[in-house]
């Protein structure tokens, strides 16, 4: 997440001190990446060494106040205008640790599948009460964080999607049931036998 | 939050299912047991030919279990007559199809008013009632119109109408959306869910990660049994930071 980046859109708007940037910033995405205030302090420190930034000082309940440069601007636009760009595969602790549980002799990989489905399945029935609850309440200054949930409940879904096909893929890697090979070889022997007969 | 004073509206109690005899015999349903709570949404998921549609027949009484009892309102299903299980069917059993089963030649609001009719009430009150169920679904400005006039998702709230009208306060509804885009799909599972928070038990089969979210509780069904369940939510907004 580029906290960077977002302390430079909230900047594009007006001035703003740091604590009203962390609460700007919350606001929007429904404190579903909580920011740290000694981040945002670290941020407009490096932001105001390369430029982006100003100072505009200090007023009388002492916030200190910034303001966005020209250099600011320009690089909000090119943020803008570029593509988010997933750091060669992105790390994805599940997967890794599907891939570990099956090279991994004595790990029950269908359970490490369920428990992981349960979680995220739960945590996906938060995100849609949620947003009924944002939709009910219908404000235009909740879209953005509507529309944080919906990325959310997508991402649950895909996670979810990907388990049930692992565990399709992991099914029928797995050797043939010894009582369902029975059952279709007496059916395939049934077929033969009313093919035969007519 | 869990209210120990719910009514259980539905109750599995050991119930296996078995097609076919001998060798070639299948069990749909082996010894599952569950209940469902008033005002609880609970989805049914599983891979195909894992018992989900199984399990849903049985509990609407299309179906009757080779072992075990399923008991609607507390009523044992196998302990009735066919005219008694075909009363409380059309008296307390919603059924929401995937492909609707409406009847291309009656209007929606007569489409939801047929459990009544077919129950001896008089045409005009049935049709009161329906109106208020079209209205609950959203469409009740279609009421006289035939079903080649309306879109699949204005088609499937003239089924939930149906399975909702009356005193029924257990919904069955089997791959719901099935049809339907993801938008129109939505307004479904809320009507669902709002008929859910008025206080109906609701089932339903999904294959969709999506329409779990929706749900309190999640059963797992897999070869005919039930393999896992989530717990009922309870505090729902601790997964997100305070708001």
């Amino acid at each position: 997440m580029s906290i960077k980046h977002s302390l430079l859109v909230m900047l594009q708007q007006r001035q703003r001190y740091g604590f009203e940037l962390r609460e700007e910033f919350e606001r929007s995405t429904g404190s579903t990446w909580p920011l740290n205030i000694g981040q945002v302090y670290t941020t407009l420190d490096r932001l105001e060494r390369d430029g982006l930034v100003a100072d505009r000082g200090t007023d009388d309940q002492g916030h200190r106040y910034y303001e966005i440069t020209e250099a600011g601007r320009i690089e909000v636009v090119g943020w803008f205008a570029t593509p988010v760009a997933p750091s060669t595969p992105p790390r994805n602790e599940l997967a890794i640790k599907l891939a570990l549980a099956l090279s991994t002799p004595g790990v029950d990989v269908d359970a490490v599948v369920q428990t992981q489905r349960i979680s995220t399945i739960q945590t996906m029935q938060g995100y849609v009460r949620a947003r009924r609850e944002a939709d009910r309440a219908n404000k235009a200054e909740d879209l953005s964080w509507r529309l944080v949930l919906e990325s959310l409940i997508y991402s649950a879904e895909a996670e979810l999607k990907w388990l049930d096909h692992c565990e399709a893929k992991m099914s029928s890697m797995a050797k043939p049931d010894p009582a369902m090979a029975a059952g279709t070889a007496a059916l395939a022997t049934k077929t033969t036998q009313t093919k035969a007969s007519s | 939050m869990i209210n120990t004073n719910k009514r259980q509206l539905l109750e599995l109690d050991a119930v296996t299912k078995t097609y076919g005899e001998g060798a070639t015999s299948v069990a749909a349903l082996r010894d599952v047991s569950f209940s469902v709570d008033e005002g609880e949404f609970v989805a049914v998921m599983g891979p195909s030919g894992s018992g989900k549609s199984s399990l849903l027949a049985l509990a609407g009484g299309l179906d009757t279990a080779s072992s075990g009892e399923v008991y609607v309102q507390d009523t044992p299903l196998g302990k009735l007559n066919t005219n008694e299980l075909a009363r409380l069917r059309r008296r307390a059993v919603g059924y929401v199809f995937q492909d609707f089963n409406l009847i291309p030649t009656l209007t929606a609001v007569e489409n939801a008013a047929l459990p009544l009719e077919l129950d001896g009430w008089k045409p005009a009150k049935a049709h009161r009632v329906a109106k208020n169920a079209l209205r609950q679904v959203g469409i009740e400005h279609l009421a006289n119109r035939f079903m080649d006039q309306l879109s699949g998702g204005q088609q499937q709230r003239v089924a939930i109408a149906r399975a909702i009208i009356g005193e029924r306060r257990l919904i069955l509804a089997d791959e719901p959306t099935g049809a339907l885009d993801s938008v129109t799909g939505n307004g479904v599972l809320e009507v669902l869910r709002e008929r859910a928070d008025a206080g109906a038990a609701v089932v339903m089969v999904t294959h969709e990660p999506r329409h779990a979210g929706w749900a309190d509780r999640v059963v797992f069904l897999k070869d005919g049994r039930i393999v896992d369940q989530t717990a009922l939510q309870s505090d729902p907004a601790s997964l997100l930071a305070a708001r």
